[in-house]
């Protein structure tokens, strides 16, 4: 049988003044139904570069991406992005930024009250529905990564994609959000593919965690399947062996990767300045 | 202090808060009371020195008994023409009395505009030739917003035309308006149209600017979302852009009325629109002794109207913008 995402070979070249830039070489990558699937490697690697490959914000160069058995080709609700710095709409109530998500897939399928009832669940899920009609700028940074966690849930993705999603949070906040992560997952069972730069946080959630080699022309250098049982939980892992084990391996991986890059890593980080921005604007297909 | 044991005395306690209050009050206003006075009192020694072929110049009692004397003839003119209408309807009843089959006519009532009806001449053309700016420029710039062809397109023609004066298009309106606008029972005036339409002209670019900025600096991030959700095009702009752009599309609406006040004044001088621009130019002409008092009167009321028009626009950015911290005070 097939995996549910097929990663396929995929090659990323972006124009620059001075050259055609390789960000990434030859990823490949399959993940199953259900799988959570973390992307570590050091900053400017190319992590953020495949996840808009998947998300289809990007066009890979070479090689593509094939979700269910079809090549995504623009962007669309089957792959639900969790973006680092929230991006919900300021003008929006956490409760109508859901709305706008939810209208625009089962607008069609769902009665008024159906999705009244989806957007509230969701909302409850991620422990926002004492706050759903709150604006952004009244709610602290993790509240507002919680909604925009429920907007992604909210659209029942195939693959839910997230992008350093508590990078931006306190050790406390993101202590906490990943433990809301791993009850939701335990009850939904999505498939995931998170991009990390927190060891811990990738041995505790995943189920495989993908290193990525250091850019230009990134790829993926080991990939180590966590055995961990679920459910997993922070304070009795400190004293696991295993757990520790995979920790020091993820680690180790990126000690020796940062040693290798350092000589060239001066020009190589300037170069992937373009790579790694995924704010870069991107003009609108319509 | 001494008020607060006053008011104690008549029996009006007022809480300690109050006297706080009042204390800062009086701070926050003593230094634009101070400044006016200063400003009076330079302006009337200055008015006193300056000698003009009709007279002093006006100090600010000159003024401010000119001021009352617009209001009084605007008080005497409405009176006379509601005593011609009553004694038009008198003379009508009278009429039908002594033959049943005569058709009643009323006659309009042709006195000259006074300053209040020329007030109200110029917030109308004002925010008639405003209104038809906001309807050409904010779609104008929402669509060169989006898209870069039609920016760098666009971009070109309005920054040549953006440094135009008003008085610079204003020959060229009246001959086109003259040409096209031939109405035989015309609507609206030509003057009217003339300074509508140099308005319209003058403040129609720094419209497109903002709003075409505000557009096109939308957080990337925010219409990665509106990809991901596939929003169609109508819904992008109705649902993200619009609202993400409303603070800088409000900017420029209010740069744009402040250039709008200023361009009517100098239009409605060359056009003889019935406003307050051809109010000063006619005080001008007259040459009476009121009249740089009734032409400083004006001046006085052009500032404060202008004021009020941006603290408006000021009110109502805030009520639509969702960063309304953002906007200045």
């Amino acid at each position: 049988m097939s995996a549910l995402l097929d990663i396929s070979h995929i090659d990323m070249e972006f124009p620059t003044p001075g050259g055609t830039f390789t960000a990434l070489r030859d990823v490949d990558l399959q993940i199953e139904k259900g799988e959570f699937v973390s992307l570590i490697g050091h900053s400017g690697c190319g992590k953020s570069t495949v996840l808009n490959v998947v998300s289809g914000l990007y066009r890979a160069t070479r090689g593509g991406v094939i979700l269910n058995g079809k090549e995504v080709t623009e962007p669309g609700p089957e792959r639900a992005v969790v973006f680092q710095n929230h991006s919900l709409l300021p003008w929006l109530s956490a409760y109508e930024n859901v709305e706008l998500a939810v209208r625009q897939v089962f607008g069609k399928t769902r009665s008024r009250g159906e999705i009244r009832d989806w957007i509230e669940h969701n909302l409850d899920l991620v422990h926002m529905g004492h706050a759903m009609h709150k604006r952004p700028s009244e709610i602290s940074g993790g509240m507002k990564q919680r909604v925009g966690i429920a907007r992604a849930l909210a659209m029942q993705p195939k693959v839910l994609l997230m992008d350093e999603p508590f990078g931006a949070l306190d050790a406390l906040t993101r202590a906490h959000m990943q433990d809301s992560l791993m009850e939701i997952q335990a009850e939904l069972n999505n498939t995931v593919i998170m991009i990390t730069h927190d060891v811990d946080e990738a041995v505790l959630l995943s189920d495989r965690i993908v290193m990525m080699t250091n850019g230009p022309a990134a790829t993926i250098g080991e990939i180590l399947d966590v055995g961990l049982p679920r459910p997993r939980h922070r304070l009795d892992l400190a004293d696991d062996t295993d757990y520790n084990r995979y920790r020091a391996r993820v680690l180790k991986f990126l000690h020796d990767r940062h040693g290798r890059a350092a000589p060239n890593t001066e020009k190589a980080d300037a170069k992937q300045d373009t790579d790694t921005d995924n704010n870069k604007p991107v003009e609108r297909a319509a | 202090m001494t008020t607060l044991t006053g008011n104690k005395i008549t029996g009006l306690r007022l809480p300690a808060i109050d006297s706080q209050l009042f204390l800062r009050a009086g701070k926050a206003l003593a230094a634009p009371v101070a400044g006016m006075l200063v400003f009076l009192l330079l302006w009337s020694t200055a008015a006193q020195n300056i000698d003009t072929s009709l007279g002093k110049f006006p100090g600010p009692v000159a003024v401010w008994e000119q001021f009352d004397a617009l209001y009084q003839e605007h008080r005497r003119s409405r009176e006379k023409e509601a005593a011609f209408y009553e004694r038009q309807k008198v003379r009508n009843a009278k009429r039908v009395a002594e033959d049943p089959g005569y058709q009643p006519k009323i006659r309009d009532y042709t006195g000259k505009e006074t300053f209040i009806d020329q007030i109200l001449t110029s917030l109308v053309t004002v925010m008639s030739g405003f209104l038809l700016a906001v309807a050409i420029a904010i779609p104008l710039g929402i669509a060169t917003g989006l898209s870069r062809t039609l920016n760098s397109a666009i971009n070109p023609i309005v920054q040549v035309f953006k440094p135009v004066s008003p008085l610079a298009w204003l020959p060229l309106v009246t001959m086109v308006v003259s040409a096209l606008y031939t109405s035989t029972d015309p609507l609206v005036a030509k003057s009217f149209l003339n300074s509508m339409i140099t308005v319209t002209l003058c403040c129609l670019w720094p419209m497109v600017i903002n709003t075409a900025m505000g557009v096109s600096t939308i957080d990337s991030d925010l219409l990665n979302v509106s990809r991901v959700l596939r929003l169609p095009a109508l819904k992008h702009v109705q649902k993200i852009v619009l609202p993400a752009s409303v603070p800088m599309i409000f900017t420029g609406m209010r740069l744009s009325l402040g250039v709008a006040w200023m361009v009517l004044i100098a239009a409605e001088m060359l056009a003889q629109n019935p406003g307050l621009g051809k109010f000063v130019w006619d005080e001008f002409q007259n040459g009476s002794s009121d009249s740089l008092a009734r032409i400083m009167a004006a001046v006085i009321t052009i500032g404060l109207i202008g004021f009020l028009l941006d603290r408006t626009m000021l009110q109502l950015q805030k009520m639509v913008s969702w960063n309304s911290e953002s906007v200045p005070h």
